[in-house]
């Protein structure tokens, strides 16, 4: 079978730009079952497969492609559910050219195969087959679970205790689960439909959602505990930065989490239909380099602006993006300004944002993250103009919850310190993982750390040892 | 989904929502408040708490943009789209002092919980609110229960005295010693205040009410400048010391969404009226 290998990925038809940047309709369309088979059939079937240790979750890779390759599509969902609770999520947002695909043994001489778009494909066909079955459950072992925050990392550890017959009850700030998957990336890369289907799901199976219920104000970790057996905290890193620099508190200027959650969680975007607005700029500068920048500049041309920049105090090379993401941007028409920093806003008569003032750099030695360091050019600055600007300059988290859990141990940067083998915080009954403790990361590595946690808990909950 | 066990005109563009809640009173404190969508198309708003119980928490609002439109609609066993908290920092509570409590127009209702916790930790409480006219003067019984000295104040004089609030404070900081100022209202009600007190150095507490989204500290939309600095108003206030406030930047922020608020009100009448 091995004998000819098809160098490439079979393609992915798309949206072209001209029509997707005036639509928040999702971009790829995903393969149809013959171009599913087609891509599943490169894979090798590897005796030793070398994709699973790059997935955090370790999925059965070749198993899941295999029933694809047989036209099973049934079989393969399932397979692929026995790990990963988010299936149409992780098909869609994981980068997977840094983690399965990098490892398939195809990527020495051909492109790996694709096993995201395969993942993709096997979920959304399992939503084209009506309400997914509920797997029989265990008799209630009478534990119960508290999980606060409804992001991936929640969702997965309520999944997973749950399947073992313990209660589950998922405590969420917002009015709506999902977290990121849902007040930050957009939909037109990821369709809210998919997370509420997921979360669906985890009711049918049992778990119990409360929403709009802030931890650390309608009630603590400690009075939590009076009901709960365990509490898992994956909050996520939702706490924006800010330059502060001069100016940044003028109107129209925008943390990331503002601009996207206005977007995605508020609509904004269907504005006077829902009922939050957010400003439409004609010249937006977006600060930063990340999936983050990427989505709020996507967002902005998509608002109908004329001229969206990227701005980025490094190179190309050292952006943290997805690779397809800054394809998809550049296909649409965004502007990018590498190893260029804004050092101050100027603000008009009516404390609007007229102008940037930014400053050229230039790439120096390495610095901590292995990266060149950026340093400025001595009497570079130079002026130009923007009405909006949208600073994706990173998160941490919040500290609503360490402020009221003194004894929480916290790291520097405001993260909640976990073991890495099982999750425990310092607290006795408390875990916690994903954002939360690495600081904004992946949905993967969210989801992979709410396995390890759920695994510790479960093994808590019957033993009572901690 | 929240029930709405009652909704009230109190005086004209004011209104009392009583919603039911079993969760929010377990925490709630004095200075914090709630935020409210009405449906799912909803814009999310904050409203200061002005009384809570086992059962239920109740809030006092003005009539002025589509969200507020859309709850002086609504009537009792109707629900509600969201309702989360208690949020922000509650009013920091002193002993034995002297207190100036001002309100106006909805800070009337927001002072309510305020006076009663002061009162509770044997605080001397002078309260004094404010309007146009007398008709849009509101629980005054209420508010004389927890009172020592109590004043109304009508810009038309139909009701106690004559004039401004900056009118009453200079005359009343004149004749009398006053540990600690506390505000609840409009920007401008605040604003005034606090450069009133100024020259006499007295710490004016004042609770902003800057544009919020989630109000938990996550996209900064609520940010303000404090002596200086960026603050959130959702976690680090909303109650900050006026002394310390850069009005002009409040002033100017909650202006962003203004042409956007009054099309959004228009689109909402249309829709309903056609
Ligand atoms: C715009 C954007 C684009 C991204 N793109 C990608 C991508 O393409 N691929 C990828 O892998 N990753 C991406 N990421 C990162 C990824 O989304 C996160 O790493 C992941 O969502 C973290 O999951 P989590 O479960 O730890 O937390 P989150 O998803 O952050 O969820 C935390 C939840 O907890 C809730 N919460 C917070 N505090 C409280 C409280 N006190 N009480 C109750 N609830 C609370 C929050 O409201 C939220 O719903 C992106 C992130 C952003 C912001
Ligand atoms: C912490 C906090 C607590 C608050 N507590 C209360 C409360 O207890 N009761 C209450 O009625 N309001 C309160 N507010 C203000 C309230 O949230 C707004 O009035 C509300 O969001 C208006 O929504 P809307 O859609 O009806 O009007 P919008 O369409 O959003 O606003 C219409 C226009 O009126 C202006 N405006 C808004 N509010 C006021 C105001 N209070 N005074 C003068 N002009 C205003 C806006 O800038 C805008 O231009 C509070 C705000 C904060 C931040
Ligand atoms: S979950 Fe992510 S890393 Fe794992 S196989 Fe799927 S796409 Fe690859
Ligand atoms: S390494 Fe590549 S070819 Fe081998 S099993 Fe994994 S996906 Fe298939
Ligand atoms: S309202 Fe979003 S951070 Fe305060």
């Amino acid at each position: 079978m091995a004998s000819k290998i098809v160098p490439k990925k079979t393609p992915m038809r798309e949206r072209p730009p001209q029509e997707r940047v005036k639509s928040f309709k999702e971009v790829p369309f995903g393969y149809s079952p013959e171009e599913a088979i087609t891509e599943a059939k490169r894979c090798l079937q590897c005796k030793k497969p070398t994709c699973i240790p790059g997935c955090p979750v370790e999925i059965d890779i070749p198993g899941f492609i295999k029933f694809i390759a047989e036209g099973d599509f049934a079989g393969s969902i399932k397979c692929l559910k026995e790990k990963n609770v988010l299936p149409a999520v992780c098909g869609r947002v994981c980068p997977q050219e840094d983690q399965c695909e990098k490892l398939c043994v195809l990527t020495k001489k051909f492109e790996p195969v694709a096993v995201g778009r395969l993942e993709r494909f096997a979920a959304d066909w399992e939503a084209t087959q009506g309400e997914s079955p509920i797997p029989e459950l265990p008799k209630s072992t009478g534990k119960r679970t508290a999980v606060i925050g409804a992001g991936p990392g929640g969702l997965t550890v309520a999944g997973d205790l749950s399947r073992v017959g313990h209660a589950v009850t998922i405590f969420e700030a917002l009015h709506k689960p999902g977290g990121v998957l849902v007040y930050g990336i957009p939909e037109f890369r990821l369709p809210k439909s998919t997370i509420y289907r997921e979360v669906d799901y985890l009711i049918r199976c049992g778990v119990e959602l409360k929403l709009d219920f802030v931890v650390g104000k309608t009630a603590t970790i400690d009075q939590l505990l009076k009901d709960f057996d365990a509490v898992y905290i994956g909050t996520g890193a939702g706490l924006p930065w800010f330059m502060n620099i001069p100016g940044e508190n003028l109107n129209g200027i925008y943390s990331a989490n503002e601009y996207l959650t206005r977007a995605n969680l508020m609509k904004a975007y269907l504005f006077p239909e829902y009922d939050t607005p957010i400003v439409r700029g004609k010249r937006v500068a977006v600060i930063g380099g990340g999936n983050v920048a990427m989505d709020c500049a996507r967002t902005a041309l998509r608002l109908g602006a004329d001229e969206v920049r990227i701005v980025y105090r490094r190179s190309r090379k050292e952006m943290p993006a997805r690779d397809e993401e800054i394809h998809h941007g550049e296909e649409e028409g965004i502007i990018f300004e590498f190893l260029t920093l804004p050092v101050k806003y100027v603000g008009d008569e009516y404390s609007w944002v007229k102008e940037m003032e930014c400053l050229r750099m230039k790439l120096g030695e390495p610095d901590a993250s292995g990266r060149r360091r950026p340093v400025p050019i001595e009497g570079s600055n130079y002026i130009t103009a923007v009405d909006t600007a949208v600073c994706a300059i990173g998160q941490s988290p919040n500290p609503l919850i360490p402020q009221t859990t003194p004894d929480l141990k916290i790291g520097k940067w405001g993260n909640i310190e976990a073991d890495e083998k099982t999750g425990k915080t310092s607290k006795k009954g408390c875990w916690a993982g994903g954002d939360v403790v690495r600081g904004g990361a992946t949905v993967i590595l969210a989801m992979g750390d709410a396995r390890v946690a759920a695994r510790s808990i479960d093994e808590y909950l019957k033993t009572g040892v901690w | 989904m929240y029930k709405v066990l009652k909704r009230e005109k109190i005086v004209p563009n004011i209104h009392l929502l009583v919603i039911e809640s079993d969760a929010i009173y377990k925490n709630a404190q004095a200075g914090e408040f709630v935020v409210v969508r009405a449906d799912e198309r909803g814009e999310r708003i904050p409203l200061n708490l002005v009384d809570w119980d086992k059962n239920s928490v109740s809030m006092m609002f003005m009539e002025i943009g589509t969200s507020t439109r859309k709850f002086a609609a609504l009537k009792a066993g109707d629900e509600i789209a969201t309702l989360v908290g208690p949020l922000g920092k509650p009013t920091e509570m002193t002993k034995g002092k002297k207190i100036l409590c001002l309100g106006g127009c909805y800070g009337i209702g927001a002072l309510y919980p305020v006076i009663r916790a002061f009162k509770e930790q044997d605080n001397t409480v002078v309260t004094a609110i404010e309007a146009r006219s007398a008709y849009l003067l509101y629980w005054q019984e209420k508010l004389k229960k927890y009172s020592d000295e109590f004043y109304e104040i009508t810009r038309d004089g139909t009701q106690g005295l004559q004039g401004h609030i900056n009118d009453f404070l200079q005359e009343y900081l004149r004749t009398n010693a006053v540990d600690l100022v506390y505000v609840q209202g409009c920007t401008y009600l605040t604003y005034l205040s606090s450069e009133t007190t100024r020259p006499y150095g007295i710490k004016t507490i004042v609770g902003l009410n800057p544009i919020m989204v989630d109000a938990t500290g996550m996209c900064g939309v609520c940010r303000v400048i404090i002596n200086g600095e960026t603050k959130f108003g959702c976690v680090d206030g909303p109650e900050f010391d006026g002394h310390q406030v850069d009005w002009e930047n409040l002033l100017s922020r909650r202006k962003i969404y203004l042409k956007e608020e009054v099309y959004s009100l228009s689109f909402y009448e249309c829709e309903k009226y056609g």
